[in-house]
């Protein structure tokens, strides 16, 4: 290359780029950011996340977009890492003037990226964070799935409904807040409806020998338990129950979801059951058209945090229609008001607290697979 | 009386792998007087020796036969006593000279290297392995208890392997030299006993034991990661402390103890959450009472 063509490289790819940076938004765009951890060590979360995201933006600007003007997605990468969320939300609505943000999957991005769409009134909403803190940073935070209490909850009417249980047992994990959290409104829920709780035990995080609780458990006779762990933890406590002669049903919550519970448990974890938010075989027009319009566009079938993503952008869409604007106070007020969307994980109502009020779907593992089992309602 | 006997029987099985663990721990500083921090983790190697070995063995034997598993074992601990020797021989043979602290402290820096090395992704990465099935299994039933044919194994070749250990140490030329040396390594060198070779050789002797433990950890809770070491690790090594250090009996009673503590109290409804607290707590009373530990002062013979 002769110097003078590298030099005229050297100082022209920058000005390209610099205009580019430049250019105002067309007035016939809404911009739209999104931050996912689309690398780094939770990138399979966040891919799934992102390509559920797109599709939604795609679908939504070819049957004609909103207040006749196409969305533009912006996407920002966070790495998975701390720090980066909070730059990456900055940029989007300081530099691209961004009118909402939609983002993250782990629940502390979600909380480092809250106070500044909330101080910039720019509504954020999490397509799958599940810690209760998320949302209570401010009027401006929006989440489309439940929160971790409900699982309890739903596990305990699925314990008493569908299993017919009324004498059962907790093993709940201490050192986990989530596990704490499931096992709490578990045991309210069961009390209530008139249920017995038999036994409670409790283990740490990544101990490998459960045989002393289990034996424990076992001796109390319960029909079922419930162990709100996370899938290592929940796999190796199948195997070990089953070992003891513990034969009454196992159940949890979504930690389970995980190809490792089947890979480390085998047999042992066949029969269980879990809730989680989402499920391909959960039916509904609308599961069906998404999961035939995923595959067809990314060529695998999609996962709960795909689904979640693209009801994110899906309900944001919904609240600017309904805004008739695209001004940050106005479509916040028209999220706090969505009722009854009919999103591809469910019916969503958006609650006082900014969280989703919905289904959660029970899977059961059946053939080293995840079956569908059936829907609970709040 | 059933849910007795069935806790008996959970804390003997788990009490015979700390039992297997401690007796590595305790060869090791009957020799040395330094406590191998290193050796959870080559109960960690061991296992994943193991995870590596297996589909090779298994077309030669058969999935889940006893020579599979045996073959696996012996070939797993094979390599961690080549890797315990390769550890003394790189980091804790420099230091033999300096006092106790540096080669501590190296054990403890060994330890660590191992652990996130393991998790690199490139060596074994973070998540958690399904260990493979070696030894076909089964299930034996008496009246109301069972047990599995894993935990019996455990039982009778940790008992095997003490009395194994005891015999080399007391009744053979090499056991003898070790215990020349753990008497006076200056002493002994003079006598003409080639210290290094015995120090290697107990060093291979110790991760052996570490890797055949790591296996029947794995066995139990067949799900390996490279922090796994970790816990069984700290347990053992109060298992020996509470049996007696550098006391081969001792350990393993001590594992026994520990193992049977740990599953009695992680079976009461309440309690079970302090387990591990009330286990430490009797570990501090029994060791007011009795500094040397249980059998540390019976028997004045070392290593």
């Amino acid at each position: 290359m002769n110097r003078r063509l590298f030099f005229s490289l050297l100082t022209a790819v920058p000005l390209a780029l610099g205009l580019g940076g430049c250019q105002k938004t067309a007035s016939d765009e809404i911009p739209v950011g999104e931050f996912a951890s689309l690398t780094g060590k939770e990138a399979t979360f966040g891919q799934s996340s992102h390509e559920g995201t797109v599709l939604a933006v795609e679908e939504i600007n070819a049957s004609g977009g909103v207040l006749g003007k196409k969305i533009r997605l912006i996407t920002e990468d966070n790495s998975s890492k701390p720090g980066e969320s909070a730059n990456a939300v900055n940029k989007l609505i300081a530099k691209d003037n961004v009118v909402a943000v939609l983002g993250e999957v782990a629940s502390s991005r979600s909380m480092e990226a809250a106070p500044i769409c909330q101080s910039n009134k720019i509504p954020e909403i999490s397509p799958s964070s599940t810690n209760p803190k998320v949302t209570e940073t401010g009027d401006y935070i929006f989440r489309v799935c439940f929160i971790d209490p409900f699982q309890g909850t739903v596990m305990a009417n699925f314990a008493m409904k569908t299993l017919k249980e009324h004498k059962v047992a907790i093993f709940t994990d201490v050192k986990s807040d989530y596990s704490k959290g499931l096992a709490k409104y578990f045991k309210e829920a069961f009390l209530k409806g008139g249920g017995q709780i038999v036994a409670e035990l409790d283990y740490n995080g990544g101990d490998k020998d459960f045989k002393g609780q289990l034996t424990a458990i076992k001796a109390a006779n319960p029909e079922g338990v419930f162990v709100p762990g996370y899938y290592t933890d929940a796999a190796l406590i199948c195997i070990q129950a089953r070992e003891v002669g513990l034969t009454v049903p196992i159940y949890g919550g979504d930690g389970w979801e995980s190809s490792k519970l089947t890979e480390i448990g085998k047999e042992a974890v066949e029969g269980t059951y879990f809730s989680t938010h989402y499920s391909p075989d959960a039916g509904g027009e609308k599961g069906k058209a998404f999961v035939a319009a995923y595959t067809k566009r990314f060529n695998h079938a999609p996962d709960a945090m795909a689904a979640l993503g693209y009801d994110s952008a899906m309900i944001l869409a919904d609240a600017i229609k309904r805004a008739g604007s695209t001004d940050g106070p106005k479509i916040r007020d028209a999220l706090a008001a969505t009722k009854d969307f009919d999103a591809v994980t469910g019916k969503i109502t958006i609650n006082k607290q900014r969280d989703a009020d919905k289904a959660a779907v029970i899977l059961q593992v059946k053939d080293g697979k995840f079956k569908y089992i059936e829907t609970i309602a709040p | 009386m059933d849910w007795f006997l069935q806790q008996l029987i959970n804390g003997l099985a788990l009490g015979a792998i700390y039992a297997l663990i401690a007796l590595g721990y305790t060869m090791v500083y009957g020799v040395l007087r330094f406590i191998n921090f290193a050796h959870a983790d080559v109960l960690m190697l061991g296992a994943f020796a193991a995870y590596y070995l297996a589909p090779h063995v298994e077309q030669l034997f058969g999935k889940s036969t006893v020579p599979t598993a045996l073959t696996v074992m012996v070939l797993s601990a094979a390599i961690c006593a080549v890797i315990g020797m390769t550890i003394e021989f790189l980091a804790y043979r420099p230091l033999r000279s300096r006092p106790r602290l540096a080669v501590l402290i190296t054990a403890i820096g060994v330890s660590l290297f191992i652990e996130y090395t393991g998790q690199h992704e490139k060596v074994f990465g973070a998540a958690t392995k399904p260990f493979p099935e070696l030894l076909p299994e089964k299930e034996i039933i008496m009246g109301a208890m069972r047990c599995s044919s894993n935990d019996l194994v455990v039982l009778v070749l940790t008992a095997v392997l003490l009395v194994a250990m005891w015999f080399i140490v007391q009744r053979t030329k090499i056991g003898m030299a070790m215990r020349a040396v753990s008497f006076n390594e200056q002493a002994a060198s003079l006598m003409g006993v080639n210290v290094n070779g015995i120090i290697s050789f107990t060093f291979a002797i110790g991760s052996a034991l570490a890797a055949i433990g790591g296996i029947f950890y794995s066995m139990r809770a067949p799900g390996i990661e490279p922090l796994m070491g970790v816990q069984p690790g700290l347990r053992a090594f109060i298992a020996a402390v509470l049996g007696g250090i550098g006391n081969l009996p001792g350990a393993a009673l001590g594992g026994l103890v520990l193992g049977l503590i740990e599953t009695f109290f992680g079976g009461m409804p309440g309690l079970s959450d302090y387990r591990d607290g009330i286990a430490f707590a009797l570990l501090i009373l029994i060791l007011l009472f009795r500094p040397a530990g249980l059998l540390g002062k019976m028997q004045m013979e070392k290593v």
